[in-house]
């Protein structure tokens, strides 16, 4: 599978959320407090609403709709209304930029 | 222990379908029946004045499916109301006559349109909208260069303009107060919505009484005070609604703007609940005022609440009202409550999109309402929401400057 450079690593704040779009595809680049990177599919599997613009607690994303819950690093629902999980990428940092594996 | 009866939920939308979830989740094994007056499984209210118009012939926004219900062992009924609760034999009565005996009894059974009282409002070309037949009559008239009324510049009336502007009819939007959303929306907030309504060709009439409407041969008039009379093709009336309260007035439960719950959402009979548009419950964080609340997620949550309830957990509802619209491309969000002496604070989050606080004489955080492009007001809309249930009095410069982190200032301690 393809890595892909999708942006450089302190553009993301910690414990927070970007979006980022390639090839027709949203996904969701996350940042955690201890200072990890995340990727998982960019729209809530419930509404496709962009979880970029929900707020990260933790490891926790929330949309910004409907307040469905997933654990970022596991792509797992956590809350009503989401039951389906977000499909999670590979990521890793190399020389200062978050390179994501596209499925 | 052998359990005869069983949870009895009355209701069709997303209250009574996440209690019937959260029951099962909860490890209730004993029955479940799900009791709906209309023919569909529970369903999500809110695209019924948005994509499921725009979008037609779109799904239905069902919650759940047959199977779904099957799977979860729910014994579901549909096409058949309840027609009366005997809480002296823990019995609900069915338009078929047949009866259900419950151990736990949760009301859902939301909210009904106001309905017009003028001369001519019993036309056919006079529409409300609260179910998916509402919906669907609505839309099949929306072609392109038809004439839609709406009477009332309320949420509901306000997106069913936004979404018969994009099909290309024609809007007239009659509100009889000095403007719009006049009812819980800041002004200037509600400036927006106005202008942007304005932009896309919609007709807006403030301040504009209507004296009756004639129907004619393939048309509705609708006649104001100045004289003025607005030719349609089909009016649709958003004037708010109504709890529907008569299953539980008639069985003696108290009331009182709703169906009366405790923070437990046990109604004034301990063994009978009730969740969602149709109750009035304390809010904790506002000095246990009591509230009644038509909104997506307070149906949602109390029905999960309620749920817990029925199966003894002794669960408060604490929540923050929360409420959101989307027209056009602009989603508005409000959070908590405002009181009539706060003073507001702007925060300007770039594109147009901005919040304003409001904050009470002491300095508390007691709401907020952002208006945006997309979820752009939303992440600090939540933000407030947790700081409002800390009880925060946040300084005025932080909220005011867009940049500032109000997480940062959710994690300051005290």
């Amino acid at each position: 599978m393809p890595w892909i450079s999708a942006c450089e690593a302190d553009e993301i704040d910690a414990e927070d959320v970007m979006r980022f779009d390639h090839d027709g595809h949203t996904y969701a680049l996350y940042r955690s407090p201890d200072d990890k990177y995340y990727a998982t599919d960019g729209l809530c599997t419930h509404e496709q609403v962009h979880l970029c613009d929900g707020l990260v607690m933790d490891n926790i994303i929330e949309c910004p709709k409907h307040n469905g819950r997933f654990d970022y690093t596991t792509g797992a629902p956590k809350g009503a209304p989401v039951c389906v999980a977000l499909k999670t990428y590979n990521v890793k940092v190399e020389a200062g930029m978050v390179m994501i594996e596209i499925a | 222990m052998a359990r005869p009866h069983g949870m009895v939920i009355i209701g069709g939308g997303i209250a009574a379908s996440r209690a019937a979830n959260a029951l099962r989740d909860g490890g209730w094994n004993g029955p479940i029946t799900l009791v709906s007056d209309e023919m569909h499984v529970p369903y999500d209210r809110p695209p019924l004045s948005k994509s499921f118009v725009t979008d037609a012939p779109a799904r239905a926004p069902y919650l759940t499916d047959i199977a779904a219900l099957a799977a979860i062992d729910v014994n579901f009924i549909s096409a058949n109301a309840a027609t009366r609760i005997d809480p002296k034999a823990s019995t609900v009565w069915l338009s078929d006559g047949q009866s259900l005996p419950y151990e736990k009894l949760l009301i859902a059974t939301g909210a009904q349109p106001r309905r017009l009282t003028l001369p001519g409002s019993e036309s056919a070309r006079v529409h409300y909208l609260r179910t998916i037949e509402d919906s669907l009559a609505i839309s099949g008239q929306l072609k392109a260069g038809a004439h839609m009324i709406v009477i009332g510049g309320g949420f509901i009336g306000l997106e069913i303009a936004c979404s018969a502007r994009n099909l290309g009819a024609r809007v007239t939007v009659i509100e009889g107060l000095p403007r719009i959303l006049s009812r819980g929306v800041p002004h200037e907030i509600a400036q927006v919505v106005a202008s942007r309504h304005r932009q896309e060709g919609v007709a807006l009439h403030c301040n504009a009484k209507i004296t009756h409407l004639v129907e004619s041969d393939d048309a509705i008039n609708v006649t104001l005070a100045d004289g003025q009379t607005i030719t349609g093709d089909l009016v649709v009336a958003g004037i708010g609604a109504q709890p529907a309260t008569d299953l539980a007035s008639n069985a003696g439960l108290a009331i009182e703007n709703g169906i009366r719950v405790d923070s437990y959402l046990q109604t004034s009979d301990p063994d009978i609940f009730a969740a969602g548009d149709c109750v009035s419950f304390p809010l904790a964080a506002y000095e246990n005022t009591r509230v009644r609340l038509e909104s997506w997620r307070n149906a949602q949550d109390q029905g999960v609440v309620a749920a817990a309830n029925m199966l003894g957990k002794q669960q408060a509802y604490e929540a923050i009202p929360w409420f959101w619209s989307d027209q056009y491309d602009l989603s508005l969000q409000i959070v908590g409550l405002r009181g009539a002496q706060d003073r507001s604070i702007r925060r300007d989050l770039g594109n147009d999109a901005f919040i304003l606080f409001h904050l009470d004489p002491a300095g508390r955080l007691t709401g907020a309402s952002g208006i945006g492009v997309g979820n752009a007001v939303a992440r600090d809309i939540r933000l407030t929401e947790m700081l409002i249930a800390k009880g925060a009095k946040p300084p005025d410069e932080v909220l005011a400057d867009g940049k500032a982190s109000l997480k940062a200032l959710l994690r300051q301690p005290g």
